[in-house]
């Protein structure tokens, strides 16, 4: 079978230190040659797996670049082709002249996971450990890239074969009863049936609370700073965030759209969003600001209510406060530096997580790691655990769920076992399509669907 | 001298129960056919137990019936005693199992042979078989050369059989009929992948030396069900069988004497099925298992020999003497035919197509044990497929194959040339993903228009077929426009089949689905039913009750046929796919599956290496 050979971008395309164009296929040392030149002089496809040389990147006879070329040996690179990538300088501009270039000497654009296709046909992954691939690029934090090297490892295989093995034995006894009439198998009755699904139903809910914490983890939780104006939201960002992202004066009103950015707290990742104080204004462009603020509000995963310690709670206070009734909440009590008016006991009755700090002096931001890692559920997280990491598995594992609790009521209300055994075989096979044990093509349109060119 | 003797369309070697399907179907179909028998009283021979039918089984003999095949007819006309076995565990797993006659059963098919039109039964035994420009010749002991255009290779275990008593070791087919010696050289000539199995069979016993005072009957069915959608009037049940069961004394025996077993002294190299085990192999793998059941079946209403179901063995005969002797009511049993085990060759069934064709040998089929098969009604099964698909090789027809939704049949032929057989292969309810849609009562429904098609189902039998469709669509229709009014009586009967009751009116389609609920408890409120036949009622029942399951079964037909129509090349070499494993590359390179739904099921080839082959197909394509 010959193959193209193709080249794209494979680092994300933005302003970036490097960035790298990588070409596959069984001529790509001679394309790379032909814009790539050596500073020794050296041809890439004269060189051997594993090597690396330093250049310049030509284009229409002009100097793009300076580059590092790393030479792969088919079967020992990523695709399992020969391979050759160019790291250049980052910055949009340049590696796309660089592609350009590539192209221009004889590649073919990528199409989007064809580098991961290739590696796939040619055996270097099998299909969960793509999977795990996506997670892994898309991982934006150091616990998720744990647990999706896990998810490669198989803790979630085991999981979920504890889980199936109960059911397969089920059936199994289901079947050798059916099969065998005249044998004196064992009856099998309601409560043996009964008890293997509630055992597995527990197993597959607890599987499936694993998917909201695991996404916590990957996806980072949305996290709305919220509090009247001046009461210290922005500096509480810039606490967080460790830089100047918000401009913060004592004017209130000063921060007016919803700034957002994405920290990394202990084990989870919040992705803040600091949002104009809340209060009535007559100013026009402000109460937009405060408007989206209500809305985010709604639709947060949490909600830090900054409270002045310095004040005696109003209006503004107490409508906060019953927001945060219906969204997970942290109260954190800003200027403890200064004499406390509040009514922290009223704040109380809202809100049960309360953490003290001084944003001005920088006090307080281990407290509230504390804090958010605890409603996050994320310290009670074990990557090496094997949790849902995706979409895909957690269907799969919602289905599964679903058919044992089809046999449960199939079974209460009176049908025979042999409409039981259709639900429990629907569930087991739910699960082998989760782990990879059963392949059918709506799996693989998912997990591909899912790659993004240079990958 | 070999002197030219005939020429034919097709020739089926062997008249076993898979050989009569296959001769019956090819000559139905208008070819000029033969079918040669070792021994001319053998045919349709039960060598083994004095039943047809059981768990699977009895859905087999359902699609037979259904397509055309005879065996279920001949069933219903030697039966002794018929049950349905699995009542209550769900219509999927229902299966019909008859006593038959066994002596009656073989004249009665022998006779059938004789009578049919095309057909041509002789007595002789296929030596040699030779592939000639555009067909095949075979040669019997007699020097006879015979030509054909197909060949259905069906020898059961008369292909090299040798028997195993104790030390005692003999070549010899079954029941003490001489073996084919000579053929099996010959197809290995040919090229065919030939290896041993190995089977067994109890001892039968003298009725007058068994006390049945104390053992438990079991008694048949009232009214007992007949197989074939044809057979009116079956009769009342004319035996009982009994149960037994064996005890410590009778593992003590065993355990003593295993050394013995050919099996286990290393004397038998052939591969004997699991879940037919002989007993000494049961004492052996399940030795905390106290006591095991048998069944003590009479072999005909002319004879006083009894067969002993679940006592199968290779020991001694005077091993077995002590053996059967610490069964209580066997204490002075004596044994008419000892039990043994048999060894034969048999054919690899991955170098077959789902037709039944051998891969590399236009026009030679194979069928039942030959192919790896156990049991008279998997052997007949794979005998019509492969009969008909050589009458239809010779009439230049579509060569038939059928799915795994459509049938266990199909199911069957899918198992044994997709995954092989590491064992006899015997038919199980579970081997089939689709049970609640695979159901013996709607065999007729799958199959009888496929049987129509072919030419094995008559204009008269057809039309029979279609007015009862009609009748089953009409009699749901009416069922979902009845309503019932909620009545005290209505609520009498729904408070005592412990269902709650009604207070609006309700259509009579709900009512029915209520698991507590049928025909039969219905019957005082449902007024206006017309006259149904009971196979209706039967279906229309299952049908409404188990609609959800049915529904969902359908849906992954669906999703399965999905797999199934991705056509895979046939000149293809796998170890171009680097992706696959190795031994998925040798595996698909020896099976050439027809599809990917047809890899997926091939041993060896994992998911993994399925995922590799669909984007592999679907890269293909792209360029």
């Amino acid at each position: 079978m010959k193959e193209k050979t193709i080249a794209a971008i494979s680092t994300a395309q933005g302003e970036g230190g490097i960035g790298v164009i990588r070409i596959s296929g069984e001529a790509s040392p001679q394309i790379a040659d032909r814009v790539f030149k050596n500073i020794n002089g050296r041809r890439l496809s004269e060189m051997k797996g594993y090597t690396a040389a330093f250049g310049k990147v030509f284009f229409e006879g002009e100097e793009l670049d300076e580059a590092v070329a790393l030479v792969f040996r088919a079967p020992h690179s990523y695709t399992g082709e020969d391979v050759v990538e160019l790291s250049c300088h980052g910055g949009v501009y340049i590696t796309k002249q660089v592609l350009r270039a590539v192209l221009d000497a004889g590649a073919v654009p990528a199409e989007a996971g064809e580098f991961t296709k290739r590696a796939f046909l040619n055996g270097k992954l099998d299909l969960t450990e793509a999977e795990a691939v996506i997670d892994l690029i898309g991982a934006k934090n150091r616990s998720a890239a744990r647990s999706a090297m896990y998810v490669k490892d198989g803790a979630l295989r085991k999981k979920i074969s504890g889980v199936k093995d109960e059911l397969l034995s089920l059936t199994a006894h289901l079947s050798a009863w059916a099969d065998y009439p005249e044998e004196d198998i064992a009856e099998v009755d309601d409560r043996m049936i009964t008890e293997t699904c509630v055992s597995a139903s527990l197993k597959l809910e607890r599987l499936l609370d694993s998917y909201d914490v695991g996404q916590a983890v990957r996806e980072g939780i949305d996290t709305v700073i919220a509090g009247r104006p001046n009461v210290g939201k922005s500096t509480l960002m810039n606490l967080l965030s460790g830089c100047e992202k918000s401009i913060v004066t004592d004017i209130p009103g000063t921060t007016r759209d919803v700034v957002e950015d994405t920290v990394n707290l202990g084990s989870v990742m919040l992705r803040l969003s600091d949002t104009a104080g809340l209060r009535d204004t007559g100013d026009k462009v402000e109460k937009i600001g405060v408007d989206r603020a209500k809305k985010r509000l709604e639709q947060c995963g949490l909600l830090l209510a900054v409270f002045d310690n310095s004040r005696e709670l109003d209006k503004d206070d107490e409508e906060l406060l019953k927001y945060s009734k219906d969204v997970p909440s942290i109260a954190v009590i800003n200027k403890t530096d200064l004499e406390n008016k509040l009514d922290i006991n009223k704040i109380k009755e809202y809100i049960n997580k309360i953490v003290y700090i001084s944003a001005a002096n920088g006090e307080g931001r281990d407290d509230i790691i504390e804090a958010v890692e605890s409603i996050a559920g994320t310290n009670r997280f074990d990557p090496a655990e094997g949790i849902l990491s995706n979409e895909r598995q957690r269907s799969n594992v919602v289905n599964a769920l679903r058919a044992v609790e089809e046999a449960r009521q199939a079974l209460e209300s009176g049908f025979t076992y042999d409409a039981v055994t259709v639900s429990l075989e629907d569930a087991i096979s739910e699960l082998l399509e989760m782990t990879g044990e059963k392949t059918s093509e709506e799996v693989l349109d998912r997990v591909f669907h899912n790659f993004c060119v240079g990958k | 001298m070999n002197y030219f003797a005939g020429e034919y369309d097709a020739v089926v070697i062997g008249a076993g129960h898979a050989g009569i399907e296959a001769a019956l179907a090819a000559a139905r179909l208008g070819c000029k056919t033969a079918v040669f028998t070792i021994n001319m009283d053998a045919v349709g021979n039960c060598p083994c137990n004095p039943s047809i039918g059981g768990t699977a089984k009895g859905h087999l003999v359902r699609e037979l019936d259904a397509l055309g095949g005879e065996m279920g007819k001949t069933a219903d006309e030697c039966f002794l005693q018929s049950r349905m076995l699995n009542r209550g565990k769900g219509p999927a797993v229902h299966s019909l199992r008859a006593q038959i006659d066994r002596r009656k059963y073989s004249e009665v098919m022998k006779h059938k042979l004789e009578l049919q039109e095309n057909l041509e039964l002789r007595q002789a035994e296929i030596t040699d078989i030779k592939k000639t420009g555009d067909g095949y010749e075979l040669t019997t002991q007699m020097l006879a050369v015979y030509r054909t255009k197909t060949v259905i290779i069906a020898t059961g275990t008369y292909l090299g059989g040798r028997i195993f008593v104790g030390e005692v070791s003999y070549e010899s087919g079954p029941d003490g009929i001489f073996p084919a010696t000579k053929l099996g050289q010959s197809l290995k000539e040919l090229g065919l992948p030939l290896r041993r199995f190995k089977t067994g069979t109890p001892a039968r016993v003298l009725r007058r030396s068994i006390d049945f005072s104390e053992l438990e009957v079991q008694e048949g069915d009232d009214p007992p069900e007949p197989f074939s959608y044809e057979t009116r009037e079956l009769g009342d049940n004319k035996v009982v069988c009994h149960i037994s069961w064996t005890n410590d004394a009778t593992k003590q025996i065993i355990l003593e004497n295993i050394h013995r077993s050919p099996l286990y002294a290393g004397k038998i190299e052939g591969v004997g099925p699991r879940y037919c085990p002989s007993f000494e192999d049961k004492i052996m793998r399940f030795g905390d298992k106290p006591r095991h059941q048998l069944f003590i079946e009479p072999c005909g209403e002319n004879t006083e020999e009894m067969y002993l179901q679940g006592m199968s063995s290779s020991l001694p005969e005077e091993v077995q003497l002590k053996f059967y002797h610490t069964i209580r009511g066997l204490e002075n049993c004596v044994i008419m035919r000892p039990a043994y085990a048999i060894e034969y060759d048999c054919v690899d069934p991955t170098a077959m197509l789902p037709t039944l064709e051998f891969k590399s040998f236009e026009g030679l089929y194979g069928a039942g044990q030959f192919n790896g098969s156990s049991g008279y009604e998997e052997a007949a099964a794979q005998g019509l497929i492969a009969g008909i698909n050589a009458a239809r090789k010779v009439l230049g027809k579509e060569q038939i194959i059928l799915t795994r939704d459509s049938s266990y049949i199909g199911t069957l032929i899918d198992d044994l040339v997709t995954k092989g057989a590491n064992e006899p292969y015997r038919m199980m309810t579970s081997r089939s993903e689709y049970r609640l849609v695979l159901r013996q009562d709607n065999a007729d429904e799958r199959l009888t228009p496929l049987g129509h098609e072919i030419g094995l189902i008559g204009e008269e039998r057809y039309r029979r077929f279609l007015d009862k469709q009609e009748q089953k669509r009409a009699e749901i229709k009416r069922l979902k426009t009845t309503v019932i009014s909620p009545t005290e009586e209505v609520n009498r009967i729904l408070v005592s089949r412990e269902t709650s009751e009604i207070t609006t009116g309700v259509r009579l389609i709900e009512l029915m689905k209520r698991p507590q609920l049928d025909y039969e408890a219905l019957a005082p409120v449902d007024t206006q039913r017309p006259e149904l036949d009971k196979n209706v009622m039967e279906q229309v029942q299952i049908e409404i009750k188990y609609e959800g399951y049915i529904g969902k079964q359908l849906k992954q037909v669906e999703q399965v046929k999905k797999l199934e129509n991705k056509k895979l090349p046939q000149s293809f070499d796998y170890r171009e796919i680097k992706g696959l494993r190795l031994e998925a590359q040798e595996k698909l390179n020896k099976i050439k599956p027809l599809s990917i739904g047809q890899a997926s099921r091939i041993s060896g080839v994992s998911p993994a290496d399925v995922s590799v082959l669909l984007i592999w197909l679907a890269s293909r394509k792209g360029q």
